[in-house]
């Protein structure tokens, strides 16, 4: 069939089942954008305010779908404005495609208007790029992107077209999607000694990371945890993985983990890595991690293993295989001793005191909870809101727990929910955010009002950059060096001069009463709720410290 | 903590890009590289890197598998010293003039070397041998003044016959 490298890039996406494109148009992206305006019936295209938001609402869609997201984007700043959300995308591995448009080959190398090198500029936050000035390499650059964003460990990829090759006739045909790579299988002769390592163990712990999430190993892993009567403590990308009130699931560990975790983690004989990267949010001192146990990791990357920390055993495959293959090798047991253990450091853990006569961040999450669906899908930004949303929410489902883990990007959230709402539009989505990060990319709600995507901003207005804030107030004298934003920011006419609604909450009972509202609105929500700005985030371990620092208040 | 030297031979696709992935991840990841080089092989769909790499069992590691990754990387393995030979080509421009010319060139025949320019004050020598043993020549002229110099930095190769493998990560 003749087609223009353009329609030919519609028909790729299409042959990768792919019906929903984020993105923004421009001067070289006229023929992607003219094609898709013939083939819009089968793709739909959403338009946000600015491509950050687009690259951001792609990963949404990615998280809450396990597909790949696709974002397109014009040349020079529209490929710019992508970085940020490509480099979120890297950071926490998920499956993501960004088209670019380039000016003509011609004109490549001779700083055109709008030409930027976006292949150079992504080079260290893509997977693999691709810079297509041949029609003849388009269909393999697409395809292999698809396939790259998907294999092994899932991650952004970026395909750069010129305009000329956007604008050519060529036949095409539609040979179908590459495979993608099978995933490497655990081996069995490890598999064995790690089976030996846990059935000895006296005081073992699972913990795991993305990586079990990214595989859908949650209800396998449940039933490892069950057989072999372990504890498992989970990194903020794990978050939902199991549920919240799982006896044997004991919360998020590292920074700002609870108490329990982390001191079962500090204390076991034996550590499981399951899908996670030790990374400096929760190995805070690399040479004192878990320096009583045997580490035993588990990953897709092979690169992960002894990166951060030297581990005793490693195993570098499918983490859902290796949790599915090892169930059936490990004894049933029950370990009291060491649940009594940990159950006394459960005890003596940190507990938020209620207050209602304001609005406590985690009375303020419980009502969430309580007052909406077990499936919800909750988006956050990044700072104190996102912390406490990790540690608060009690019914978090799988690919439900959507945040910028990696890169803690502030302005995430809107885009995120975005595309999380999109791909999901019979899931309630939640998205909380801090006055700072709302900030950031609140403009987005032009895209949900248009769109007319029921999601509830729940702002946490604690008037500081609090993350931050906070660690001035602990670190730095309380020098609160540019985080008391005086914004004057009136939400509710803001959120109504995008056509969304606005509603403001400064107690629980107040809050209680508008959120029923928001819950059965139509369009988009915005809630303001005022939190105190000395409202800390705890239990909180500082950099480079070990549980044995752990701030408690 | 004592750092090991050590040469990798990276097989990648002939692509226009290639060094600048491979010297973006060395970049980003903060490798420490001693000396790089590309150059074809028999096959033209792709190129050699010859990387020489200092640092200790953790940090060879990870520029392996973090090199494994890139897309374009069809092989890469680390040339065992015991089953490879190495070569670095020198050259070397010294101050001599008839005072001192004679004592040089007495160290340029110890090393097989060879004066490849002369002109009434100066000289360029040049030397291919193993890395160390270009040292060696370098130290020897330490006691005369040198105007320049530059080296290729180290490639490498297997002895005996290896089968090219595609690269799986
Ligand atoms: C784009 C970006 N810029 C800066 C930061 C550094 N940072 C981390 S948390 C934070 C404060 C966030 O403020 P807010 O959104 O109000 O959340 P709060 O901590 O007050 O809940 C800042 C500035 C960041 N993570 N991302
Ligand atoms: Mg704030």
């Amino acid at each position: 069939m003749k087609m223009t490298g353009a329609e030919m890039v519609s028909e790729l996406l299409l042959e990768q089942g792919v019906d929903t494109v984020f993105g923004y148009p421009g001067g070289t992206a006229l023929n992607l954008y003219d094609a898709l305006y013939e083939y819009q019936g089968k793709i739909r295209h959403i338009l946000t305010a600015h491509e950050q938001g687009a690259a951001h609402a792609a990963d949404g869609y990615a998280r809450a779908t396990g597909k790949v997201g696709v974002v397109m984007a014009t040349s020079g700043p529209g490929a710019c404005n992508l970085v940020t959300g490509i480099a979120t995308a890297f950071m926490d591995s998920i499956p993501m495609v960004a088209i670019t448009a380039n000016v003509a080959d011609e004109l490549i190398g001779r700083d055109a208007f709008q030409e930027i090198y976006i292949t150079g500029v992504t080079l260290p936050i893509t997977k693999h790029n691709f810079f297509v000035n041949n029609i003849k390499d388009l269909p393999d650059a697409i395809r292999q992107a698809f396939r790259i964003a998907q294999s092994g460990r899932k991650g952004p990829v970026l395909v750069d077209i010129t305009k000329d090759v956007t604008g050519m006739m060529t036949s095409f045909e539609a040979t179908g999607p590459y495979p993608v790579k099978e995933l490497p299988k655990s081996d069995p002769d490890t598999l064995l000694e790690v089976a030996h390592l846990i059935n000895k163990a006296k005081q073992p712990i699972v913990y795991y990371g993305g990586g079990v999430a990214a595989s859908d190993g949650g209800p396998a892993l449940r039933e490892l945890l069950e057989k072999a009567d372990m504890p498992g403590a989970y990194t903020i990308m794990a978050a939902g993985v199991l549920g919240y009130e799982e006896k044997r699931n004991l919360g998020l560990i590292g920074m700002h983990g609870s108490v329990t975790s982390n001191k079962t983690l500090d204390q076991a004989d034996l550590i499981l890595a399951l899908g996670t990267r030790f990374s400096d949010r929760v190995a805070q001192n690399m040479k004192k991690f878990g320096s009583k146990a045997t580490i035993v990791q588990v990953d897709i990357d092979n690169s992960e293993i002894n990166k951060n920390v030297i581990v005793d055993k490693s195993l570098v495959c499918d983490v859902k295989d290796f949790i599915e293959k090892i169930i059936p090798l490990v004894d049933k047991q029950e370990r009291t001793d060491w649940f009594e253990k940990i159950k006394k450091w459960e005890d003596n853990s940190y507990k938020p005191v209620d207050d209602d006569t304001c609005l406590k961040p985690h009375q303020l999450i419980g009502k969430i909870c309580s007052m909406t669906e077990e499936d919800s899908v909750y988006v956050t930004d990044v700072g104190q809101h996102q912390i406490w949303a990790a540690q608060f929410i009690k019914h978090i489902k799988p690919k439900s727990f959507i945040t910028s883990g990696g890169l803690g990007t502030m302005g995430f959230g809107y885009g995120a929910s975005i595309g999380a709402k999109i791909a999901c539009p019979e899931k309630r989505v939640i998205h909380i955010t801090g006055d700072g990060s709302f900030h950031m990319n609140m403009n987005e709600a032009c895209t949900a009002v248009t769109n007319n995507l029921p999601i509830i901003s729940v702002i946490f207005n604690n008037k500081v950059l609090g993350m931050v804030y906070q660690w001035q107030g602990v670190f730095y004298n309380k020098r609160y060096s540019q985080t008391t934003v005086e914004r004057k920011t009136d939400y509710v006419k803001v959120a109504e001069g995008f056509g969304a609604k606005g509603y403001r909450a400064s107690n629980l009972a107040e809050f209680e009463k508008v959120f029923a509202k928001a819950l059965k609105d139509e369009g988009p929500v915005w809630i303001e709720c005022l939190i105190d700005k000395e409202e800390k985030v705890l239990p909180m371990i500082p950099n480079g410290g070990t549980v044995d620092d752990m701030i408690l208040g | 903590m004592t750092l090991k030297k050590e040469v990798i031979s990276i097989l990648v696709d002939n692509q226009f890009n290639v060094l600048s992935r491979i010297s973006s991840l060395i970049g980003r990841r903060g490798f420490n590289i001693d000396t790089i080089t590309a150059s074809a092989t028999q096959n033209p769909d792709i190129t050699r890197i010859t990387i020489g790499f200092s640092g200790n069992e953790q940090s060879l590691a990870q520029i392996l598998t973090q090199m494994a990754k890139l897309e374009i990387v069809r092989e890469i393995y680390v040339l065992d010293p015991n089953e490879s030979v190495f070569r670095e080509l020198l050259l070397i421009k010294m101050k001599a003039d008839k005072s001192n010319r004679g004592a040089i060139i007495e160290i340029v025949d110890i090393y097989r070397a060879k004066i490849i320019d002369l002109s009434k004050d100066s000289m360029i020598i040049e030397l291919t041998g193993a890395p160390e043993k270009i040292d060696g020549f370098m130290k020897m002229l330490d006691c005369y003044e040198m105007v320049e110099f530059c080296r290729t930095g180290v490639t490498g190769i297997h002895r005996g016959v290896r089968e090219y493998t595609r690269f799986e990560d």
